[in-house]
């Protein structure tokens, strides 16, 4: 145990996610040898983005303002709406760009192991937001795994009623990988996608 | 004599590769691409175990270790350290994966949800074997990838049968108190099950009898009556069922009452 303000730092950090005690206790004293104006910004930037990030009212990504960047820009298309866990999943999808449309971010997907159900996530506002009738068609992209593949199917049970085009994204095998290696659940996906050339 | 590691006096903690199979019942996040599975086996009991590497798009047993899954494992660890450290998964192969036949239906998805969450509060000791509790489970999962019953009739039955495995089967055929011979009118939670009127405490509930009928034939396993028991006697009979569950658990269940019950 230290004294004061360095121990206060360590049980700090130590509360972050990934962050043993060990790590807890580098990084103060990395904190702690560093440059006066390095700390400074360090502390500006965490204090910035508690103050100013907040959710866009629109989509629920982070954004600075009330609409998030993705929301306020007019080049982009209203009629598809690509639906994610989270607001990293945004970040991902846009360094592919593929996409052009617009987001919803849920906040996590259905797990009742955990207590969330689907009043837990933006699914109402989902549905809100496809009732005014600019949707044609809805990506679902949530996370590939049984949590995921659930709020999908859940999604799609509400939402295809409604008339609009629900669509998954595919799964299959990675760019770059040898087929022997794939496991059988990833190689039976790709077969059911399969698609002509 | 425990052996010495280089900094000396510290235990090596011994650790060697073992096998079994199991059943997931939950992932959790951990780190950056790391998962810690809990998985109900067959010889070693509930375990938990870090999975490196499987949250990547490139790892070769990630799809392996999802939920619901039966699995043959294999870890490093001391099987016989009862401590609660926790085990690395260092192979998988698939036995069967059940869980992806759960991912086009909702209410069976969240019925595994609940038995899944009930295994896991019924074996509160880490590795400590429970062959019937293990086969029961594995049966329930597997009945309900079958879907062959109601996915509400077989999580009842599986709550039934747990619940006597763990020792607080409801009194169904005689009173809970005095031992009577029944049939009986009144349930009571806190007595322990159906109640004769010499028993019956205040606020007992007064069940249909068909629905202790169904309770009964759920226990037993008698699919004939259940399957053809009516809608409302089923949802009296798992509103009995979770209420006499969470009153033994005393912490409710979390998917209980997210199970789709349409």
């Amino acid at each position: 145990m230290y004294e004061g303000a360095i121990q206060d730092l360590i049980d700090e950090l130590g509360r972050l996610p990934g962050v043993g005690p060990k790590s807890a206790q580098r990084i103060a004293f990395h904190i702690l040898s560093s440059d006066t104006t390095d700390v400074a910004r360090l502390a500006a930037a965490l204090r910035k983005v508690k103050e100013s990030v907040r959710f866009c009212v629109t989509c629920y990504n982070v954004a600075e303002e009330e609409q998030c960047r993705i929301c306020r820009d007019p080049r982009r298309g209203n009629e598809v709406l690509c639906v994610v866990e989270e607001p990293k999943d945004v970040v991902a999808i846009e360094r592919t760009g593929e996409f052009r449309g617009r987001y919803h971010v849920l906040g996590g997907a259905i797990n009742p192991l955990e207590g969330i159900g689907p009043d837990s996530l933006k699914i109402r506002e989902l549905l809100i937001r496809l009732g005014n009738g600019d949707v044609r068609e809805l990506i679902l992209a949530t996370d590939p795994n049984t949590e995921g593949e659930a709020t999908a199917t859940y999604l799609a049970l509400m939402i295809k009623p409604m008339g609009i085009a629900v669509t998954r994204l595919a799964s299959g095998l990675p760019v770059g990988g040898d087929l022997e290696y794939a496991d059988e659940i990833t190689l039976g996906r790709a077969f059911e996608g399969r698609r002509a050339v | 004599m425990a052996k010495t590691g280089h900094n000396g006096g510290v235990p090596r903690i011994p650790r060697q590769l073992y096998r079994d199979d199991g059943l997931v019942l939950r992932v959790q996040k951990l780190g950056e691409s790391d998962r810690i599975i809990t998985v109900l086996t067959r010889r070693h009991g509930r375990l938990r175990a870090v999975a490196r590497g499987v949250r990547r798009t490139n790892s070769r047993f990630g799809a392996r270790l999802e939920p619901f899954g039966h699995i043959d494992l294999q870890l490093s660890g001391d099987p016989k350290d009862h401590g609660g450290g926790l085990h690395m998964v260092s192979q998988v192969e698939a036995v069967e994966l059940y869980g992806k036949r759960f991912l086009t239906d909702y209410p069976r998805y969240t019925a595994a949800s609940a038995v899944a969450e009930t295994a896991e509060r019924l074996t509160p000791i880490e590795r400590e074997p429970s062959l019937r509790m293990f086969q029961l489970t594995l049966g329930a999962i597997r009945a309900l990838s079958a879907a062959e019953h109601a996915a509400t009739l077989v999580l009842d039955a599986y709550l039934l049968r747990g619940m006597g495995i763990a020792g607080w089967a409801p009194a169904l055929t005689e009173c809970a108190v005095c031992g009577e011979p029944g049939p009986h009118r009144s349930f009571s939670i806190p007595a322990g099950g159906s109640v004769c009127v010499d028993c019956r405490p205040p606020g007992a509930a007064h069940p249909a009898p068909a629905t202790l009928e169904l309770m009964g034939a759920l226990a037993k396993g008698d699919w004939k009556v259940a399957d053809s028991s009516d809608p409302s006697l089923q949802r009296e009979c798992s509103g009995l069922v979770a209420a006499h569950l969470q009153w033994h658990l005393e912490r409710g269940l979390r998917s209980l009452p997210l199970v789709d019950r349409h």
